[in-house]
């Protein structure tokens, strides 16, 4: 978002007095602003709405309805005296739209606001609702042959090349023919469970092997209906940040754990001393 | 008596037949007439079947290494890659685990010792799945990282969390097929790990193995399950997710 966002001036204030760091104080008397600017707005929705239907370049300005779609002329007018010839055209059309007759001598006091509103549909200068105005953006693009096609090329091309040299160098393991009654010391799920098995060490399997899971599983699915913050910008975002990736560091070292420093027993092992029980 | 048609003739003669440029549609490099122009760089995302995943123009910040690491096109490659050398495995494979007539486990060493390219072609399965699951893993945390799952791509994140435990679930029923000790005691395990479900863990257990311990019933179910039922249905999340990227705006960004 652009740095020079209008800021509730108030609620920065009062944010400062009250011991907040400059960057919150910021964001949130920008986010004060920004809710009077939608209250003020005839459908605070709009703008969610247009960046959710699908229309690839929407997403751009949060203003209220003002672009003429085909206006007759005023688009291409100075402001002040298209804006006047607009509002004496609406006030003579309001009149002949309620007052069929002689009744037009109410139009001039109550101003064409009210039974003005159909009759500027009319005239093309708002957007009927249920039409969408497509504001694109001019964004930076690039043809997606030969650009994208070549680098995804590449792309293929490294792994293909990675895979067949891997794979010529290590096999996939064999080991001898399944035996329900010999299991073997320690047995180890996939790795990428090991941090569940890991788990399982510490807490009761109910808590470990469902409710945990169940939880994560949850969370993840419901995260973008959670983290209502709409800036993408890392700066905007620490808290999130941070939860993720202290996230992700308890994952990783629970399957590091489970992976290399559990040996027979499942009992602690040093990797670099006992040797790794490790397989793929 | 006419001269020899030269190369070039051949060559014109080839492009212009109705045939090839019927195969050929506008924009396509192989066509005689091709130039390099933008309508025709356009034409050759809108006509082509594989380009046309693509919109005809992208975002140039998301051509960089740096923005995708192509994580998740990597992901889609991997499958592609797992399904070509999945159905090269299926022809020498028997999902058959019964006392005294292991055939999968059989079948396991013979692929290995007496097809061509057997061993080679079962460790890039192998590799590749491995490799799958955390490129994908790797895929979801560099889309966070982004808050690419914010509006309007909350629902593309729900997607690829389904399409993330899909992976996982390939994974894992493959685990099995071998029936070496491997494959069965980690099955084992993941199975007691579901068994603990509240409630209905016993019945959650009994439906995964298709019986009460792991056996020929077992290595059946997951095969099917491996085999066809996993990888349809990621298919189908797989068109919805690329679908709504598209339709989401593109890629997200630039932050
Ligand atoms: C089978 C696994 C998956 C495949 C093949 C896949 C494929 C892709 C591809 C090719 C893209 C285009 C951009 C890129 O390469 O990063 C993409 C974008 C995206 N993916 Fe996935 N994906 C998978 C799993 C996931 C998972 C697990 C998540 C999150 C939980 C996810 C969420 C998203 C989102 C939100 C986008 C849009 C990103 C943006 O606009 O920057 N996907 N996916």
């Amino acid at each position: 978002m652009a740095d020079d966002a209008p800021i509730d001036q108030q609620v920065y204030d009062e944010l400062i007095a009250q011991g907040k760091s400059e960057r919150v104080a910021l964001a949130k008397a920008r986010a004060a602003a920004l809710r009077q600017q939608r209250q003020g707005a005839p459908q605070g929705s709009e703008a969610d709405d247009r960046a959710q239907g699908g229309v690839p370049a929407a997403g751009g300005e949060t203003g209220g309805r003002d672009a003429p779609a085909s206006g007759p002329s005023p688009g291409a007018e100075a402001a002040p005296a298209g804006q006047e010839r607009v509002r004496q055209a609406l006030a003579t059309q309001g009149a002949a739209a309620t007052g069929s007759g002689g009744a037009a001598a109410g139009a001039g006091a109550d101003g064409p606001a009210a039974p003005g509103e159909p009759a500027r549909r009319r005239l093309g200068l708002t957007t009927p609702p249920g039409i969408q105005t497509i504001k694109g953006k001019q964004e930076d693009k690039v043809y997606t042959w030969p650009h994208l096609i070549s680098s995804e090329f590449v792309a293929l091309l490294s792994i293909l090349a990675f895979l067949l040299v891997f794979s010529s160098l290590v096999d996939a393991p064999l080991q001898e023919l399944a035996n329900p009654t010999e299991s073997p010391n320690p047995a180890k799920a996939p790795w990428y469970f090991l941090g569940l098995q890991e788990l399982l060490l510490y807490f009761h399997p109910m808590v470990a092997g469902v409710t945990l899971p169940g939880a994560i599983i949850t969370g993840l699915i419901a995260l973008p209906y959670l983290d209502r913050n709409p800036s993408q910008r890392p700066e905007n975002r620490r808290t999130a940040l941070t939860i993720y990736t202290l996230f992700l560091v308890f994952w990783a070292t629970l399957t590091i754990t489970g992976s290399f420093f559990r040996g027979p027993g499942l009992n602690w092992v040093w990797p670099w001393v006992d040797g790794i029980w490790f397989n793929l | 008596m006419s001269r020899i048609p030269s190369a070039q003739d051949v060559k014109r003669g080839v492009q212009g037949s109705v045939v090839w440029r019927s195969i050929f549609r506008p924009g396509s490099i192989y066509r005689g007439d091709h130039r390099d122009t933008s309508r025709e760089r356009a034409l050759a995302a809108m006509n082509n079947v594989l380009y046309h995943l693509h919109p005809v123009k992208v975002k140039r910040h998301g051509l960089k290494l740096s923005y995708t690491y192509c994580l998740g096109g990597s992901s889609f490659f991997l499958f592609i890659v797992l399904t070509i050398t999945g159905i090269f495995l299926m022809f020498f494979y028997t999902p058959a685990a019964g006392t005294g007539t292991e055939l999968a486990y059989a079948d396991m060493q013979q692929l290995t010792t007496s097809v061509p390219f057997g061993e080679l072609v079962r460790n890039m399965h192998r590799w590749s799945a491995h490799l799958m699951v955390l490129t994908t893993f790797l895929h979801m945390a560099r889309v966070f990282y982004h808050g690419a799952y914010k509006p309007p791509r909350e629902f593309n994140w729900v997607v690829g969390v389904i399409l993330l435990l899909l992976t996982l679930l390939l994974a894992f029923t493959g685990y099995l097929l071998p029936w070496d000790q491997l494959a069965l005691w980690a099955i084992v395990v993941g199975a007691d790990i579901a068994g603990f479900t509240p409630v209905f863990g016993e019945e959650v257990r009994f439906l995964l193995l298709g019986g009460a311990e792991v056996g020929p019933d077992t290595l059946l179910r997951w095969y099917v399950l491996h085999v066809l039922a996993l990888p349809f249905v990621l298919t189908i999340f797989l068109a919805v997710h690329f679908w709504r990227i598209r339709k989401d705006g593109g890629i997200s960004g630039p932050l």
